[in-house]
């Protein structure tokens, strides 16, 4: 028996204005990993018309939105990427790309690290884990190594190393039914296997919880690991998170132009609501800006423990206690 | 009482101080202070926690360490040696004590 979300909270979680627009250029990627809550994909045919991504340069424009976010499925898989990453560095905002890496040595994108270290581009690469067999069974067999070409060609390129400037940030998602350990002891260990093996540097490393969604939640009802997930992101609920959860200060676009608190609500169907507008073309910042978030109990993945965002923990913890709290 | 051992009495571990608050309160303070990293580092401090938690057979334990090395990035190849670092330790235990056995029997054979 679940308690609802709604019930655990004091309540209603309100927007708290938009530090982010998350801007999800489509669905279309060339791995289907096995935890994606988008449950991205080759065959996937959705990707954001260029008149929509125009309407977002424009709102960017007229308003003080001071990061862009921007992620997918495989963001460069889009065609017109390469076009909208040039006009999105000339409005001089923080500027992030949410890549998988591994196409980033593929010929027909190679042009990409060039040209995210020209536009100053946040690189955020997701990296499961720093174990091989891990990796690759979360994502496809493989792509450790591909991963590991990639991340040295974007530190030849200044990423990652100090006083370049070029950010590069990486993801680390639980393989399995499992929450994610500190981000701290985490980063640390990513940092000297990184090093000592491959000789790669990065910034940060982003602790990202599963949502109990999309592919991943298939992953565990076949896996008979859904009731037990559950009860341990209930359990590790920490009231402390709903302070500084990602959706009070994001607003997420999807491929269609359709408005939503977060990537995860955006795949649930879930559009803003309580009188905000639905939809970019009705973009309007004050109502947008106090929003009622809309919740579900996909939301425990975001309160559990530590929290989890998409920029990685929201409160360090040591670890949690045997029964899962954090300590 | 069917079962001795369920899964979800795991939760209820949070509770031990019900009937000895004080206690219960400075044991989870000890227990805070003991596991966080500190000369170790959190994944070693959860790698010796499996190690004990298997010699002792206790189910709640490994399910709880095992649930906690692998949220930070042990390897179940790392995991299993620790088990045999204590599975060789609970052995060479064993087998030390057959030192009294062999006293005993030198000292009472003709």
């Amino acid at each position: 028996m679940i308690i609802p979300f709604e019930q655990m909270i004091p309540r209603p979680l309100l927007a708290d204005g938009i530090e982010t627009l998350q801007i999800n250029v489509g669905y279309r990627c060339n791995l289907e990993c096995r935890h994606c809550h988008i449950e991205a994909g080759p065959n996937r045919h959705e990707l954001m018309p260029e008149a929509l991504m125009m309407t977002c340069l424009q709102i960017l424009k007229e308003n003080p939105i001071p990061s862009i976010d921007i992620t997918g499925g495989s963001p460069e898989m889009h065609s017109a990427l390469p076009w909208f990453l040039e006009e999105c560095g000339t409005l001089k905002r923080r500027l992030q790309v949410r890549t998988n890496g591994v196409i980033l040595i593929e010929n027909e994108f190679a042009v990409f690290p060039d040209l995210y270290a020209r536009n100053r581009v946040e690189v955020v690469v997701s990296f499961p884990h720093v174990d091989l067999k891990m990796t690759d069974r979360q994502r496809g067999n493989g792509v450790y190594f591909k991963l590991i070409e990639a991340l040295q060609k974007l530190n030849e390129r200044g990423y990652g190393q100090k006083e370049s400037g070029l950010i590069l940030n990486l993801v680390h998602n639980p393989s399995g039914a499992y929450l994610p350990g500190s981000q701290s002891d985490l980063e640390n260990h990513y940092r000297r296997v990184l090093k000592e093996k491959f000789g790669i540097a990065f910034n940060h490393l982003f602790c990202i919880t599963n949502m109990p969604i999309g592919r991943y939640l298939t992953y565990l009802r076949e896996s008979d690991n859904y009731d037990e997930y559950m009860a341990t992101l209930i359990n590790a609920f920490n009231p402390i998170n709903l302070e500084s959860i990602m959706c009070k200060k994001t607003l997420s676009v999807a491929w269609d132009g359709k408005l939503y608190d977060c990537d995860f609500n955006q795949i649930l169907g879930m559009t803003v609501n309580h009188g905000a507008p639905e939809n970019i073309s009705a973009f309007d910042l004050p109502k947008l800006s106090n929003r009622q978030i809309v919740t579900g109990n996909h939301c425990y993945g975001c309160t559990a423990g530590a929290g989890s965002s998409c920029a990685g923990a929201l409160a360090e913890i040591e670890q949690r206690s045997c029964t899962g709290k954090s300590l | 009482m069917a079962d001795y051992y369920e899964q979800k009495d795991l939760a209820d571990f949070a509770n031990i101080g019900e009937y000895s608050p004080n206690l219960g309160k400075r044991y989870f303070s000890y227990y805070e202070d003991a596991m966080k990293a500190g000369a170790l580092t959190a994944r070693e401090k959860g790698l010796i926690a499996l190690a004990v938690a298997t010699t002792q057979k206790c189910p709640y334990c490994i399910d709880a360490y095992t649930n906690q090395c692998l949220s930070l990035g042990v390897s179940r190849e790392e995991m299993m040696e620790a088990v045999h670092v204590g599975a060789a330790m609970v052995a060479g235990v064993v087998l030390a004590h057959s030192t009294q056995m062999r006293k005993i029997v030198k000292k009472k054979e003709m």
